[in-house]
């Protein structure tokens, strides 16, 4: 671990290589830079926009030693204006933030649950699980078919894949709980919107990691505005987070 | 101790020798933990550490935070582990990061409680300055309601100031219609200065939910978008008292310092940029020599001021 008083984030400038539509209202954005400050998958960064005062955080899909890939919903002014960008521009983005899926506290045989843009922090933990040599399954939730993305890139990694959609169009219909049934696993890894996070944690009852979401400005722990509390008292979603162990949590 | 022992920009505040006026202010740089992950924060003037209360406090309900054009609003709430673990456990951590003293930032609840805070800090040695917080928009009893009203920031002023020699400022809300009535009550009573300005009291409403976008619906608007307002402040409150003023209010750059600081401010707290870039007090101070060589100024505390000459 690094202490608090190593000099171990920064403030990184990127290039784009590609930002392309992969879903509905969902794109991927392949970067160029360094990433030495990434220690863990479930970590996020935080984007600076031109003409939007508050950067934006966006998780960590997966990244290599000068590369780093995103995956993000436009869903307000300013991720509308990051899908506009194009390759060759550059971007100022903190790194390294948050703390991550703790892969040493995984179980052998691990659930990875994503829902939504919860999906690709959970590849990222996907891809390190593999490389440690556990069992996986995925277990990727969306509303319909033409939001799926990243199903096939799973199954690439060797990784068994369940795909649920809220109106059947593709795969389970349902939830993600409503797959649980059929499958054998010790721990769950999750990523989602809190609701599916909440039906998680009680249709389970095996240990795991849950990754939440906040709206914050810093991302770095710093102005206190992402606090959730715990059963050991407040923490930060953005520094102690965004990946809680499931005894600590309290919906 | 500093890495830009350039003392062009040395300022002096109320006894203490600053390197540079460049100060975080508080709720913007926690307890300095965070910054110095991102650079060796002992090049800073002084920082002013996370507001701090008599008893802990989780704060108010999350969304804490909402985008402004040009700002951001913030309704955190004095989150804060009490002052006890604040001297036991936090200024030891400070002690560990910043070897220079750092100015506490105190909030309340009633005025027997910020005595009793005020009180605690004035034993501790790190402690420089002591700034008394009448002004958070964020609490729905005292906070702002001790900075709005002239006897209640004159009764707190009064009665911090017999329980500690360290210097006090009075951090006054700019959510008033005569900052310079309560500043000068500050000064009558014996606060050897002024902080200007606390945030402004905003809105924001999420269109699709038809709700305001903070859970405790307003908060505290800061950002480049409020320095018009801050710097005004500032210069209002300089003519009318002798006491040193720290000005802050949407300071995003070099040139903001020295804008405030010929308005009237002695030192310049940085606030909400912090947030966006986690190096921006760095930066400022690096860009200082430059933007003086070219406003052809040599010293900046020749310029506290100048604005009224």
């Amino acid at each position: 671990m690094l202490s608090d008083t190593a000099r171990s984030k920064k403030d990184v400038t990127f290039t784009i290589v590609s930002n392309r539509l992969i879903a509905k209202n969902v794109y991927e954005l392949s970067l160029e830079g360094d990433t030495s400050s990434f220690t863990a998958p479930g970590q996020f960064c935080n984007i600076a926009l031109q003409g939007f005062y508050l950067r934006r955080p966006i998780s960590v899909c997966s990244y290599g030693e000068n590369s780093l890939t995103l995956i993000y919903k436009t869903v307000g002014q300013g991720t509308k204006y990051l899908a506009g960008l194009g390759s060759g521009e550059q971007l100022s983005i903190l790194t390294g933030l948050g703390n991550g899926f703790d892969v040493s506290r995984c179980g052998e045989k691990t659930l990875v649950v994503g829902g939504g843009v919860g999906v690709p922090p959970m590849y990222g933990l996907a891809q390190a699980l593999k490389a440690a040599g556990r069992q996986v399954h995925a277990l990727l939730g969306w509303n319909t078919a033409d939001e799926v993305f990243y199903a096939e890139k799973f199954a690439e990694l060797g990784v068994p894949v369940t795909v649920c959609t809220a109106d059947g169009s593709v795969g389970v219909k349902g939830f993600v709980t409503d797959a649980l049934g059929e499958l054998d696993y010790d721990c769950v890894c999750a990523c989602g919107p809190e609701p599916m996070l909440r039906a998680l944690y009680n249709a389970t009852e095996c240990d795991g990691q849950y990754s939440f979401e906040e709206r914050m400005a810093c991302g770095f722990g710093a102005c206190m505005g992402c606090t959730c509390a715990t059963k050991y008292g407040s923490k930060r979603i953005c520094r102690d987070g965004p990946v809680l162990f499931r005894d600590e949590i309290v919906f | 101790m500093s890495n830009i022992a350039d003392n062009r920009l040395a300022v002096e505040l109320c006894g203490l020798k600053l390197d540079n006026p460049v100060i975080p202010a508080s709720g913007t740089f926690g307890f300095g933990a965070e910054h110095a992950q991102y650079y060796d924060i002992n090049i800073l003037g002084s920082f002013v550490f996370k507001g701090t209360t008599e008893q802990p406090r989780f704060g108010n309900p999350t969304p804490r935070i909402a985008e402004c054009y040009s700002g951001m609003l913030n309704s955190v709430g004095l989150q804060n582990p009490g002052i006890d673990a604040v001297i036991s456990e936090e200024l030891p951590h400070i002690a560990k990061l910043y070897k220079k003293p750092v100015i506490a930032n105190v909030g309340g609840f009633s005025v027997g409680e910020y005595v009793r805070c005020c009180e605690k800090l004035d034993a501790c040695e790190q402690v420089g300055i002591i700034e008394v917080n009448v002004s958070c928009p964020n609490v729905h009893e005292g906070g702002m309601a001790f900075g709005t009203s002239r006897e209640a920031v004159a009764e707190v002023t009064r009665a911090v100031r017999q329980v500690t020699k360290k210097p006090i400022f009075i951090k006054l809300s700019p959510n008033v219609t005569d900052i310079v009535c309560l500043a000068k009550a500050c000064g009558d009573e014996g606060a050897d200065g002024i902080s200007l300005i606390n945030t402004l009291l905003g809105m924001r409403i999420d269109l699709a939910r038809r709700k305001p976008i903070l859970a405790n619906k307003m908060g505290g608007f800061s950002g480049p978008a409020v320095l018009p307002v801050a710097v005004r402040m500032v210069y209002q409150v300089y003519e009318a008292v002798s006491i040193p003023i720290m000005g802050m209010g949407g300071v995003s750059c070099a040139r903001d310092v020295i804008e405030f600081m010929m308005a009237g401010a002695q030192a310049v707290q940085v606030g909400a940029e912090n947030l966006r870039d986690p190096l921006a007090c760095k930066r400022i101070i690096e860009e200082l020599p430059a933007v003086m060589d070219e406003l052809r100024i040599e010293r900046l505390e020749d310029i506290i001021g100048a604005a009224h000459q």
